[in-house]
């Protein structure tokens, strides 16, 4: 009996446990700061153009989105291959825009306080194939919304 | 007792793990860029049902650029590449020579631009920052020259009003032609 203790004493120690709560927070924090939130999954391609001359987007509480691109391979039988518009969840023809837009607008106003309204800007998201026909018919329908402010979303271009 | 002191030993200090943590945590947080929403700003102008006037400029101050479908500019009359339309945007608006076909003054300086409903987003993109760029530099210029710094969004808002009043951003896009294939 002693002879057991005794070689249970002489094991090598348990690992120190205590910085994994440390380890555990550092990666929570690092993918908390990492992650983007999407609040919707993209049904439609779109590769922003390349830019040079671009503008931080501040407050994204203050933007709506407005996606243009093609619709991806599984929903192409729903939607045709010409490009559509995306806001937030919902799929929009060109026929519809005139239509959907102050719809939208209305809709993302509500999240915003009302003194904060004129602060308001669209951010378009379109992929650089797209033909302006589309981006026109989306740009009447905000002027006639009366949303004037913009942002044609596109990537940072390195320059030397 | 020497027994002791050797299996104390043994255990790995475990004390300092923490304050490794935290640095490689603040060494992330300070390197990693979280993807950030870029992209030119634009102010529309408001819609309005009647037709604007058409009214009356001195075709030396309107640099009009037209784009096609087949992603073609047409820079007041003759065809440009893309990588020349900075340079000719900035010495149409400042007119270092005061050559008579070029813009009387900075403030007088009109950029028009019109393009295809078929014309490329990317293209017209790529248009818009050019032309925009070269405003940019303008102010850069003018802002060497009144306050010795460059021209950026963080300068004080009297600044930037005085560096815009003299060489104000005017961009005016006509309706587009419909010739090309829409997508």
């Amino acid at each position: 009996m002693a002879k057991f203790s005794k070689k249970r004493g002489k094991g090598t120690p348990a690992i120190s446990t205590a910085s994994l709560p440390d380890i555990i927070f550092m990666l929570l924090f690092f993918f908390m700061v990492a992650t983007v939130m999407r609040d919707a999954s993209l049904k439609i391609n779109v590769n922003t153009p390349v830019a040079t001359e671009l503008t931080k987007i501040k407050d994204k509480s203050l933007v709506n989105n407005i996606y243009i691109g093609k619709p991806v391979a599984q929903y192409q039988n729903l939607y045709g291959t010409s490009p559509i518009l995306q806001l937030g969840d919902k799929c929009v023809r060109k026929d519809a825009i005139e239509r959907e837009i102050p719809l939208f607008l209305e809709q993302h106003k509500l999240k915003v306080p009302e003194s904060r309204h004129p602060m308001i800007y669209s951010s378009i998201k379109a992929d650089g194939k797209v033909t302006m026909g589309i981006i026109q018919d989306l740009k009447t329908a905000l002027r006639k919304a009366n949303q004037l402010k913009i942002n044609y979303s596109a990537k940072p271009r390195a320059e030397g | 007792m020497a027994k002791n002191t050797r299996r104390m030993s043994n255990e790995i200090n475990a004390s300092s793990m923490a304050d490794i943590a935290f640095l490689l945590l603040i060494f992330f947080l300070v390197t990693t860029t979280i993807a950030q929403d870029k992209g030119i700003q634009v102010l529309l102008p408001p819609w309005s049902e009647v037709e604007p006037d058409p009214t009356k400029l001195k075709s030396r101050n309107v640099f009009a650029v037209l784009v096609n479908a087949d992603d073609q500019l047409l820079v007041r009359g003759e065809l440009t590449d893309i990588s020349a339309l900075r340079e000719r945007a900035k010495e149409f608006i400042s007119n270092p020579t005061r050559r008579e076909d070029l813009a009387e003054d900075p403030s007088k300086a009109i950029i028009s631009l019109k393009n295809d409903r078929g014309t490329k987003y990317d293209t017209y993109v790529q248009v818009y920052n050019e032309l925009k760029a070269a405003y940019e530099e303008l102010w850069d210029e003018v802002s060497y020259r009144l306050y010795g710094r460059e021209y950026d969004e963080d300068m004080p808002q009297a600044m930037k009003l005085a560096v815009r009043q003299e060489v104000p951003f005017v961009l005016s896009e006509a309706e587009p032609t419909n010739f090309g294939e829409e997508q």
